[in-house]
């Protein structure tokens, strides 16, 4: 596959642009705040610019993390999938993880107590409730 | 605000105050002029986070399948070429501006393409038997959907990138949540597919079984077996796909034959299926209902909506709420646990509306893959 029908990762040059300008006037707000801290001790005006400042990096900070998320989160795990083996004569009940080749009502192995043939009963996957959530019923 | 920046760096004849006044004032105008611009590529690089997602899961779905297949067919063949040629096969729909007898087209063109990839299979494993077939067929198919997903979405965000057109690119970036939820369930059927694992589709096709289990079940339609067995002293003809392959059956054709060959004389017709819930409802819960609940491509639903019309025969639905997610995924255990709860509703159901020595029909929706009879 050639590289132009696949999406790029590339910072785009408005990105660019935008991170540029923003970290500058942060830059001269800093200084700008000092200036009027120390200088001309106007609180006021020094907070004020401060905020600018502060505002700004928040901004890039954003920036930043929104690009850093989407390469995390890439993978897909593989779910545990339990077989049940039950003897329809004594109740015996064999708990085991699921191997190729099992299907619903399958035969399987003789029952270790009463010899019977035993049969694959269910198949199924456990998905684990996320805790602390109140759901509106 | 913007009055008080203006007024706070004059005075002092500052240059730096006047630098930064003007670059503050020209990254305003800059928002007002370059504001849907800076908009649209916010939005640009969303979607391609998702694209890349996209493309991570249709090139495992590629990879799965090809060493599954690998795997089952022993080292003699390399079905790489086969499968990439697989991944772009097209169907392509009837006419419908003449919407008379478009379902048979429909179905014939659909019984074609289910012998072609059939076929297709065997050549890319010979000698595997026919439940293999038809788990790698549906494996196969997951992997086609993925593909094509992945490459109908980067259509839409080149076009959106090269046209700029911000009604292109904002209708990919609202709608795709919902499209990254039908992959991820692709993507998860994958390895029920290849594995041979039961799916939450096939909750109604698990009913059905564990309604027939016993009892010797014999073909009826393509793929499609029926068993008779008297539940309440009803005689009831109970249908399913055939399994333990991967598998829908044709169960609208199967009826069909039922209610024709009894000349219609049967009490009620019952479908189990399972059913998209919606979002707050819990998976696995049971619902009931009239009407005939049949998803895919609507041409088994409709035979069976001739025939119970022709005959008058009512029909009830059973129906096992689930996501997206969980139809084409590993059965979840809720949904497994709620076959025997369908199981006692079709009972009353049958108390309830037939008389003891009627006929009834029951007929379990669903893939039926990892699920015998
Ligand atoms: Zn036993």
């Amino acid at each position: 596959m050639s590289k132009a029908d696949s999406p790029s990762k590339g910072f785009s040059s408005i990105m660019i642009i935008i991170v540029i300008v923003a970290l500058g006037l942060s830059i001269a707000a800093f200084f700008f705040a000092a200036n009027a801290l120390i200088v001309t001790q106007d609180v006021i005006q020094g907070s004020y610019f401060a905020l600018i400042g502060i505002m700004g990096l928040t901004l890039l900070t954003y920036m930043l993390i929104q690009t850093r998320k989407r390469t995390l989160s890439l993978s897909i795990q593989a779910q545990k999938v339990a077989t049940t083996i039950l003897c329809q004569k004594c109740g015996f009940k064999n708990l085991r993880d699921f191997q190729r080749g099992d299907f619903i009502f399958k035969e399987a192995e003789g029952c270790p107590k009463c010899n019977e043939k035993m049969m694959i009963a269910s198949i199924y996957r456990e998905v684990k409730k996320k805790k602390g959530k109140k759901e509106l019923s | 605000m913007i009055p008080q920046v203006s007024q706070l760096p004059t005075g002092q004849g500052d240059v730096l105050g006047w630098i930064f006044q003007v670059a503050w004032i020209a990254l305003i105008v800059a928002t007002f002029i370059y504001g849907q611009r800076i908009q649209m590529t916010l939005m640009l690089r969303e979607v391609e986070g998702s694209l890349f997602r996209l493309k991570f899961m249709r090139d495992k779905g590629r990879k799965t399948a090809i060493s599954t297949l690998k795997e089952l067919g022993g080292s003699e063949t390399d079905p790489t070429d086969r499968v990439d040629r697989f991944l772009e096969y097209v169907a392509i729909q009837p006419v419908n501006l003449d919407p008379s007898g478009v379902i048979w087209r429909l179905e014939h063109i659909l019984n074609v393409r289910d012998v072609r990839f059939k076929d297709e299979v065997k050549l890319m494993v010979p000698g595997v038997d026919e439940v293999q077939t038809n788990n790698m067929e549906n494996m196969l198919e997951a992997a086609l959907a993925l593909n094509i997903i992945y490459k109908v979405i980067r259509h839409f965000y080149v076009l959106g990138k090269k046209t700029k057109s911000l009604y292109i690119i904002m209708q990919l970036q609202m709608l795709l949540p919902i499209i990254l939820r039908e992959a991820e369930a692709f993507s998860n059927a994958l390895q029920a597919f290849t594995h041979g694992q039961p799916i939450g589709d096939g909750a109604g096709a698990l009913v059905a079984a564990k309604l027939m289990h016993g009892h010797r079940a014999k073909k009826i339609a393509k793929d499609t077996v029926m068993a008779k067995l008297s539940i309440e002293g009803r005689t009831a003809y109970v249908l399913k796909a055939k399994g333990p392959g991967g598998n829908v059956g044709k169960p609208g054709e199967a009826i069909k034959q039922i209610l024709e060959k009894n000349k219609g004389k049967i009490a009620t017709a019952i479908v189990v299926d399972a059913a998209l819930k919606l979002e707050g409802e819990n998976p696995g819960e049971v619902a009931e209902g009239v009407g005939v609940a049949i998803g895919g491509p609507q041409i088994e639903k409709y035979k069976v909506e001739e025939t119970v019309l022709k005959y008058k025969v009512p029909v009830n639905v059973v129906l096992i709420k689930e996501d997206i997610g969980d139809a084409v995924s590993t059965m979840r255990k809720e949904i497994f646990d709620a076959a025997d709860g369908v199981i006692d509703r079709i009972k009353r159901l049958i108390l309830e509306r037939t008389k003891k020595g009627d006929s009834i029909i029951i007929a379990g929706i669903g893939n039926t893959i990892g699920i015998g009879q």
